[in-house]
């Protein structure tokens, strides 16, 4: 893949907390995922949003694969979990 | 936090600058939200049409008002609504106040860094206003140094101006404003671009181990994580929140 | 449905017979970015056509540059609502690219540079409907545009017209894309209004 990285139009996973709450009963950015690609664990919230899509994306900020997939229809919301092979959530 | 849709009411605007108002909104059933958490404002046209912005919420109230200042964006579809239209009594669809990342955690002791640029500063206001609540209360995270570097275009685009200033005299609240591109008026330094050397010299050493929050335009946390890690920060204490493409580097 | 918020309206968008239903008009041209820019030097560039018996066809930037070059002048319709009118591009027609190509596959997918896939049937690449364009207003496409090269279907909503692309797969029968797997129409018809599923 050449992809590079000095593009400038995304934001923090943390931006795709509003979209996820529609899904997930606790605030899911703040979990720890791992990319499917890469291994890279960290909190969703650092993963890297590309808002200006067809459907809002979360990217593996140290592969730039794709964890995270949501498109909204209206009146459906699709969410791909693919690129994630593991999620950690810590109760408080 | 209130899950789905719900509908606020607007109960009082200020205009904060010449191009960005506060709108207090009062959304029945929230009872508080975490400092640096965001909503998501969602307006509907009369064919069906919808647009989805997210906002930052400035205010730390425990109660179910929210203050989210908005920004008018040149180009924008839903900030010059916001900003220009809406009115006192209006409706307004929110979700949230969602986000459990960028947040400030009143338990928690360390000390902590805040860093601005332009209209970045809501979030960081929210936890100022958190820690000045904190303060006279228990929580550990009251007796803790808080210090915000702001960096804006010039005196007028300041947001909270005056409460700045207030909270600027608090014993543990440091304020440093650095003007990118119009100084004050009497002021003898001149306008400059934040850099690296005035980033280092008024912030908290990294020896400390602050806290450290960044919140504007990409290109702006870019650079200024950049700059913290390379001053000895730790990535893992850097917590960042891009507002988009739509601004320069500091 | 939410309430309605009074006196907004959205982007302008207006009842022009030109217009798909529900596209509004844009004089700029929008960038989608669904990721990390690719840059793909030419000297690296290649595109390839893969039949059902794994036959490839390919073609390198200097060979794709000496084929038959069309201009073409279309309207294109994306599916996040804008609409631009009389775009100018230049590239290669599939039916061009086709011409040596054996195949009795009814389907296709694109690949891209980057990952993106998006499947389009071959009756909607040939006749003179598809191109691989590498100009647009007259000046090499730009990376944030697909450049060096992309898929120009402008019949069809716009993320069948894949940037960066590499390739097309021939299939015997219809599959996903990238967006198409995830909620987007199989198809896409702007004019009877196919976004999702």
């Amino acid at each position: 893949m050449t992809g590079d990285l000095d593009d400038l139009d995304y934001l923090d996973g943390n931006a795709a907390a509003g979209p996820l709450s529609e899904f997930f009963a606790i605030d899911v950015v703040s979990a720890r995922g791992r990319c499917a690609h890469c291994g890279r664990t960290d909190a969703l919230a650092t993963a890297r949003v590309y808002p200006n899509s067809h459907g809002l994306l979360l990217r593996c900020p140290g592969c730039t694969e794709i964890l995270l997939r949501l498109v909204d229809a209206g009146d459906r919301v699709c969410l791909d979990l693919q690129g994630l092979s593991f999620v950690e959530l810590r109760r408080h | 936090m209130k899950t789905g849709w719900n509908v606020a009411e607007v109960i009082e605007v200020t205009q904060e600058t010449r191009t960005a108002r506060t709108l207090r909104l009062r959304l029945p059933g929230l009872a508080g939200h975490r400092a640096g958490q965001h909503v998501d404002v969602r307006l509907s046209a009369p064919d069906g049409y919808t647009a989805v912005r997210s906002y930052s919420v400035a205010s730390a109230s425990p109660g179910d008002e929210l203050d989210l200042t908005v920004e008018e964006l040149a180009d924008g579809e839903v900030s010059p609504y916001l900003v220009r239209q809406v009115a006192v009594g209006d409706q307004l669809e929110v979700r949230g106040p969602v986000g459990g990342w960028f947040v400030w955690d009143p338990a928690d002791p360390s000390p902590v860094q805040l860093i601005a640029g332009g209209s970045g500063v809501v979030p960081l206001m929210a936890m100022l206003r958190a820690h000045t609540a904190a303060a006279g209360s228990a929580s550990p995270g009251g007796a803790a140094p808080f210090r915000l570097l702001y960096s804006v275009r010039g005196p007028d685009a300041v947001y909270y101006g005056a409460e700045l200033d207030d909270l600027a005299r608090l014993p543990l609240v440091d304020v440093t404003v650095v003007y990118t591109r119009e100084a004050p008026a009497g002021s003898n330094e001149p306008p400059r671009r934040l850099d690296a050397a005035t980033l280092v010299r008024s912030t908290l050493p990294a020896a400390d181990n602050p806290a450290v929050f960044v919140c504007g335009a990409t290109a702006f946390v870019e650079t200024v994580a950049d700059w913290l890690v390379q001053a000895g920060h730790s990535p893992a204490r850097i917590k960042t929140e891009r507002y988009g493409g739509t601004g320069t580097r500091p | 449905m939410g309430i309605v918020s009074p006196g907004f309206f959205g982007r302008p968008r207006r009842d022009d017979p030109g217009l798909p239903p529900g596209q509004y008009l844009t004089e700029g041209f929008p960038v989608l970015s669904a990721g990390p820019t690719p840059r793909i030097d030419p000297d690296e560039w290649e595109f390839t056509i893969t039949t059902e018996t794994g036959q490839v066809h390919r073609w390198s930037w200097t060979e794709f540059l000496a084929l038959k070059q069309d201009d073409v002048s279309t309207d294109i319709h994306c599916v996040t609502s804008w609409s631009k009118l009389g775009t100018s591009w230049r590239g290669v027609s599939l039916d061009t690219l086709f011409e040596s190509v054996e195949s009795d596959c009814e389907f296709t997918m694109a690949h891209s540079y980057g990952g993106y896939t998006t499947n389009v049937p071959l009756d909607d690449l040939l006749g003179g409907k598809a191109w691989i364009a590498h100009e647009f207003d007259g000046e090499a496409l730009e990376p944030a545009h697909g450049g060096p090269a992309r898929l120009l279907v402008p019949h069809l909503y716009f993320w069948k017209s894949a940037k960066w692309v590499r390739g097309l797969e021939m299939l015997r029968q219809d599959e996903p894309g990238f967006w198409e797997s995830n909620g987007y129409h199989m198809y896409g018809d702007p004019w009877r209004e196919e976004r999702y599923w």
